[in-house]
């Protein structure tokens, strides 16, 4: 599940909401389309628009970094996801200044709409890669590692600096060896506006009685206190993992996505329980809502907050008169240290032509310089390496930087801490049923556990 | 074998059709057959033939194979786990948007048929009469024809936006016509017998264009009201664009797919079965083997109506 990061790729989906689905269409047309659809492995190294690196690239980072700096040549091919206007030109930054400093190398930049790429991912990697892919930490990485589809980085990871045990354990697969290299996180957490909350005399609650008291005075006020969107399916998993988090903490987070606990044992129980008590402080009607109306609600002040992640931004004022709070401590024993900030970064194919140039290239995007160019060319992320040079910050990027480095667990987020078919054919659907009818939750957690037994074998 | 393949459709078309079968002349005819003759018939049977079985018939069966396994469509063949049925246990008794999925396509039928259909052919009549202006309306009508299901779900989210939508701004109600399970499916199907409408319309306009006007004023001079004539004389003539609209109509309805994935991705009350198996086999979800046991069931479904047609069909040429 992907979730926009500017403002072109939100408006870009306002539309192509229709033109991403004539996609899936053609691919899958009429009933016999299922077969069909493996029919066509590597259809996507097609469809993307090849960019090559220009040779005369702005300045090259001053002190090419240590890896770097054993010759490469030939070309590169790197498989990019980020097709709107910001990230790709960070990409295209990136691979710029890795073509400055290795002057034999040939950096082909191929780049594929951000969810066609992540449709056609299994196809993708079974076909003919590129050598270096973007690609998300977490199970989903995992995963393509256990599969042998992507390609082991561990002297790699060997000469990187700069990354917390938090990150390399992120990077790695279940094998021990490392797989990815990580470029930025961002974190989720309640969003407010500073200047509605002056103006009521709100305060940032510290435990579930505080935030259910804030809660009962915004209504009081006029307010929707929780701004809620789930139409597209994923926003609510923030919530429950949020709630799962702090009701039973991250380790049983960590077991429940892989599969190990029942859904419907007590502890998730529990969490709906809460989950329900929360509901009519959320925004009513959210099943018909994108997070882009929800936000749009929270910049108009009509609600009080939002429980998002940091890209809720890119709606309010560009992130001016915005703040937030981690979400309060429920239980004490578990306390408010867990949090779910998601990792994008970048992979090896498994067969990869030109390793030597891809090692490079990855080392050179663990490095601080490539950590430099991606904040300066795309300021609504958290870095991942901290050697980075971080003075450009915004107010909002050294809030988001102080908070995940203050959590000592880092969730990934449902869907992309389990399996994508449990998160996408069981878990969406379940979770707006539970949104429709709080009441059937029993009813829904037995089917989801049930249905988790049917996914989980394999 | 060539040789017979070919004989029918030569022979077929070099005698008149109320010639007797067999004799000798025809026979001779057939030898006069020259080699490329030969070669453009095969190409012309050979080639559909071939396109048909890689692009339908093969993918169908590799759907209902596939549809008894387990597997996430990484690696070899190899790797593909044989489970038996348990795929269509688990769509029948453990998978809750499918029975959803089941009433909805049999609702699209029903409303395409009892409603929209119907419609489109009264359309078809009232401008069949030249009423003033009925260039205008055969337009106004057709349009939405011409824009694709996606485009048709983004034009109705203006009138359907619970905030934003002309309806709730109009009416003044907060209805969340897209949103409610209870209410969104019915919104669907307005728009989705908007554009149906004008499609049979259509087709039974260019039907009735063709009648033989001289059997309207037989009816007439024997004193026939406009009802009866319609019924009795007008319908029974149109028979095989009957069949047509029929067929179109049960086609639309089992493809509905475009509108509701441009909604909500046939999620929260929009399920179709052509939307869950979207969802399992395309994207990283690659549950193949769940997918295809969805697809298999929509073909079986598919295949009723399919045959019910063709033994229509060919009673009728028997005839």
């Amino acid at each position: 599940m992907s979730r926009p990061r500017t403002e072109a790729e939100y408006l870009a989906r306002l539309v192509p909401a229709s033109a991403s689905a004539l996609g899936r269409r053609s691919l899958l047309k009429g009933a016999f389309g299922a077969g069909a659809a493996l029919l066509l492995p590597g259809a996507l190294a097609a469809c993307g628009s090849s960019s090559s690196a220009a040779g005369g690239a702005s300045t090259a980072a001053s002190g090419s970094s240590a890896a770097a700096a054993a010759a490469v040549s030939g070309t590169l091919k790197v498989g990019s996801n980020y097709s709107d206007d910001v990230p790709k030109k960070a990409m295209q930054a990136e691979a710029d200044a890795f073509k400055a400093a290795n002057s034999g190398v040939t950096v082909n930049l191929n780049t594929v709409d951000h969810n066609t790429f992540q449709e056609n991912i299994n196809n993708y990697l079974q076909g003919k890669p590129d050598d270096v892919f973007t690609w998300f930490a977490g199970y989903r990485m995992r995963f393509f590692a256990s599969q042998g589809l992507a390609g082991d980085l561990s002297d790699v990871w060997s000469k990187l600096t700069g990354f917390s045990d938090a990150f390399k354990k992120a990077s790695t697969g279940d094998d021990g060896k490392q797989y990815f290299v990580p470029i930025y996180n961002y974190p989720w957490a309640v969003f407010y506006r500073p200047s509605l909350w002056k103006e009521k005399g709100y305060t940032v609650p510290k435990t579930l009685d505080e935030f259910k008291k804030l809660g009962a005075q915004m209504k009081k006020d006029g307010l929707a206190p929780i701004a809620f969107a789930d139409k597209d399916g994923w926003p609510a998993m923030g919530t429950f993992d949020i709630l799962n988090m702090r009701i039973n903490g991250y380790q049983f987070h960590v077991d429940l996505m892989a599969g190990k606990k029942t859904w419907n044992g007590p502890e998730v129980k529990k969490v709906f329980d809460v989950w329900t008590e929360l509901l009519p402080l959320h925004q009513d009607a959210a099943l018909g809502r994108t997070w882009q109306e929800a936000a749009q609600s929270l910049q108009q002040k009509k609600s009080g907050m939002y429980l998002l992640g940091s890209f809720v931004a890119q709606q309010v004022d560009n992130g001016k008169d915005l703040d937030f709070f981690a979400f309060p401590e429920i239980d004490p024993a578990i306390g408010a240290d867990a949090i779910d900030a998601p990792i994008d970064g970048f992979m090896m194919s498994a067969k990869p032509s030109n390793e030597a140039a891809a090692k490079a290239f990855l080392s050179f995007l663990g490095g601080k310089e490539a950590g430099a160019i991606w904040g300066k060319t795309d300021p609504s992320n958290v870095l991942a390496n901290t050697e980075a040079d971080t003075s450009a910050y915004t107010d909002l990027q050294k809030k988001s930087a102080e908070i995940i480095g203050a959590s000592k667990s880092i969730a990934q987020f449902l869907d992309r801490d389990t399996r994508p078919d449990f998160a996408s054919t069981v878990m969406i659907p379940q979770l707006q049923a539970f949104i429709k009818d709080p009441k059937s939750v029993s009813g829904i957690l037995d089917s989801i556990e049930s249905q988790k037994k049917s996914i989980f074998v394999s | 074998m060539a040789e017979t393949d070919i004989e029918t459709p030569v022979a077929g078309r070099a005698e008149p059709p109320a010639g007797g079968h067999g004799g000798l002349p025809r026979s001779r005819r057939v030898r006069r057959v020259t080699g490329g003759d030969r070669v453009v018939v095969g190409l012309m049977m050979g080639v559909p033939t071939l396109l048909v079985v890689a692009l339908v018939v093969f993918p169908a069966i590799a759907t209902v194979v596939l549809s008894f396994a387990r597997w996430n469509g990484i690696g070899g063949l190899g790797t593909i786990q044989w489970i038996g049925t348990e795929n269509y246990t688990n769509v029948f008794t453990n998978y809750p948007p499918f029975a959803p999925a089941m009433e909805h396509n049999l609702l699209w039928l029903a409303i395409l048929f009892f409603l929209a259909t119907p419609f489109g052919m009264f359309l078809a009549v009232l401008l069949d009469k030249e009423i003033k202006g009925s260039r205008f309306y055969q337009t106004a009508v057709y349009l939405p024809v011409v824009l694709s299901l996606a485009l048709v779900g983004f034009i109705w989210q203006l009138f359907y936006s619970r905030d934003q939508g002309l309806i709730n701004g109009l009416l003044g109600t907060t209805v969340d016509w897209y949103g409610d399970s209870k209410v969104n499916i019915w919104a669907v199907l307005v728009a989705s017998s908007w554009r149906h409408v004008g499609y049979i319309m259509l087709l039974y306009l260019a039907g009735l264009k063709g009648i033989d006007p001289s059997l309207r004023e037989a009816a007439a001079v024997d004193g026939a009201s406009q009802t009866r004539t319609f019924f009795q004389i007008v319908f029974p003539v149109l028979r095989p664009i009957n069949i047509i609209v029929l067929v179109i109509t049960v086609i639309e309805a089992l493809r509905a797919f475009d509108l509701v994935w441009v909604v909500n991705k046939g999620r929260n009350g929009l399920e179709l079965i052509s939307a869950l198996v979207t969802q399992n086999v395309v994207g990283e979800a690659s549950r193949i083997g769940f997918g295809s046991a969805l697809a298999t069931i929509m073909l079986v479904i598919s295949l009723v109506f399919v045959s019910t047609y063709v033994v229509t069909v060919m009673r009728e040429e028997e005839r």
